[in-house]
């Protein structure tokens, strides 16, 4: 495996050195580094499973270690791919479970995932119960008036991406690793479409009145 | 939950975000930080502003704080 040239880290401690040394050889040396990172990754991802296992109790036994194997397996890759971007700012185990830890979540998630159609922006039921939510009686008339201009806005301001990933995430709260697993995208991308609606409605509903600039803080 | 609450729920917040990809590049630094006593509100805050908009990633730092803690333990 070609793994990208040597960009020397500052003060890298021994540990972290061995291993970007170890990776970035060739032949028998860089297969052992790989086996480690391998070893390293996997235990990692069991460690994040069970610590994550009571979200998920329908998952376990030999689906689990599948889904562990698959997580490491993909965070291997990851981890090389991007060891270019490793500037010995931590730990490298460190910087490496973070990859373990993401592959974990994201499989996790998915596999969860039974309810199979995701809330669109036209679900009068998705309003009403995010209108539902909000509490105090002496502010439910503002409320009322504030999520009545957010449901404009939505409506009026969003591409339809921007209004199917703001309904699902923001006010359903489906799993954005969901949600980027339907839309064949990635976590990455869908939370920048999510970011830029956010950023459309803030500003709409400034100009309106019904937020303080900068409000939401 | 207050209007202020629903709308930071809703909508986030107006400082600098990260992003997933560039929070993830910078979460190892920053839970090591953590777990040393710094500021690392402070010091990396767009990664800090993007874990109060992003149940994800502050749920995977989460994780990523219990690995690191207990490798120090351990």
């Amino acid at each position: 495996m070609q793994i990208g040239p040597a960009s020397t880290p500052g003060q890298l401690d021994p540990e972290s050195r061995a291993w970007i040394e170890g990776l970035r050889a060739t032949g028998i040396e860089q297969a052992r580094a790989l086996e480690r990172l391998h070893d390293l990754v996997l235990r990692a991802a069991h460690s994040e499973a069970r610590r994550r296992q009571h979200l998920y109790p329908e998952i376990g036994g030999t689906e689990l270690d599948d889904l562990c194997r698959h997580a490491a397996d993909d965070a291997v890759v990851a981890v090389t791919r991007k060891l270019d971007g490793y500037r010995g700012a931590s730990r490298f185990t460190t910087w490496a479970y973070a990859f373990a830890v993401l592959e974990v979540s994201v499989k996790l998630r998915r596999h969860a995932w039974h309810a199979g159609r995701i809330p669109t922006a036209g679900d009068d039921a998705t309003w009403d119960r995010v209108a539902g939510g909000t509490g105090a009686a002496q502010s439910h008339v503002e409320s009322a008036e504030l999520l009545r201009a957010l449901r404009r806005a939505v409506a009026e301001e969003l591409t339809s991406r921007q209004r199917e990933v703001f309904v699902a995430v923001a006010l359903n709260d489906v799993q954005i690793d969901v949600v980027a697993g339907q839309l064949r995208s990635t976590r990455s991308a869908v939370y920048k479409v999510l970011h830029d609606a956010r950023k459309k409605l803030r500003l709409r509903l400034e100009r309106e009145g019904h937020l303080e600039q900068g409000e939401a803080r | 939950m207050s209007d202020r609450d629903l709308v930071t729920r809703l909508l986030g917040t107006w400082g600098e975000d990260a992003g997933c990809e560039g929070t993830l590049a910078l979460l190892a630094e920053y839970v090591e930080g953590e777990l040393e006593g710094r500021n690392v509100r402070e010091l990396l805050p767009a990664a800090a502003e993007h874990l109060r908009n992003c149940p994800a990633c502050a749920e995977d730092y989460e994780g990523l704080i219990a690995l690191a803690r207990a490798r120090s333990d351990g």
